[in-house]
């Protein structure tokens, strides 16, 4: 499958991610869209990981598996991530009941 | 048409569906159900680029665990269509235009550059084989290996002390 494919499948994925962040008020969602959007970022590492391959496998056996190392560890990062968040977001909810990110403006005051 | 491409554009436009889907529903527990199904499509693709390894675990750590604490975290806080904060329709027309503008930008910087010749390659390789990447992993990445455990253990300590009762 040609690379271009790959890339404009995950770059409209990446711009829905960004469009659902700058349209939804739910916290909650504006982080599964920050998932969506680092999952397409993931998708593209791999398509890029098999083209490295294709293009190296000849004199380097193993070319390309960095790509694939680099999304385990997205992953390792996106995970301590969403803990970390929904434990932030669950704080705000049980502090003013509501999981609208308007709310935070209060955070200046 | 191989197999293959009809399972690339079914998995596709699934992916795309889905991700759309998950933005425009007002329920916030569909759009986790849809999220789900994004994953599942990301995942065949990683299964047709011939990366076992990383499709296994984007199904059990991404639609199983993540997806299953967001649920978790819904049905806590007992949100539905009803309770769901909404924009005003100009600043959603301004959002969706702004992602639109992004996307166009993007697609016109890259339809010039000259790939044609690139191909994800298919049906070959043991790269993504659980093999080879544990290999890797543990000789030449060990020591950011070693750092994420770090990392977790943080998250995790970190997890406590915010959700601790004042």
């Amino acid at each position: 499958m040609p690379i271009n494919y790959y890339i404009f499948l995950a770059v409209a994925l990446f711009c829905i991610g960004v469009a659902g962040v700058l349209t939804r008020r739910n916290a909650i969602i504006i982080f599964m869209c920050i998932e969506l959007m680092l999952n397409a970022v993931n998708l593209l590492l791999v398509a890029f990981s098999k083209m490295h391959y294709h293009a190296l496998s000849a004199t380097a056996p193993h070319a390309g598996i960095d790509g694939q190392l680099f999304v385990f560890f997205i992953m390792v990062v996106a995970a301590a991530e969403v803990s970390v968040g929904l434990a932030v977001i669950v704080m705000m909810y049980r502090n003013t009941h509501s999981i609208d990110v308007n709310f935070l403006n209060r955070l200046k005051h | 048409m191989g197999i293959t491409q009809v399972l690339f554009w079914f998995l596709s436009i699934l992916a795309l569906l889905s991700a759309i889907l998950v933005v425009i529903s007002k329920n916030p527990v569909h759009s986790v159900l849809w999220l789900i199904m994004v994953f599942v499509a990301i995942s065949g693709h990683y299964i047709l680029l011939d990366a076992q390894f990383l499709a296994i675990v984007n199904l059990i750590v991404y639609a199983g665990a993540i997806m299953v604490l967001f649920l978790f975290v819904f049905m806590l806080m007992n949100l539905n269509a009803e309770t769901e904060p909404q924009k005003n329709r100009w600043l959603k027309i301004a959002g969706v235009v702004a992602g639109g503008a992004l996307l166009l930008v993007l697609v016109a910087a890259l339809k010039k550059a000259d790939l044609k010749l690139q191909v994800a390659e298919m049906n070959r390789g043991d790269i993504g084989l659980i093999h080879t990447l544990g290999m890797t992993l543990f000789k030449d990445y060990v020591v950011p290996f070693e750092i994420s455990s770090i990392l977790f253990l943080s998250a995790m300590v970190g997890v406590v002390v915010i959700g601790k009762k004042d």
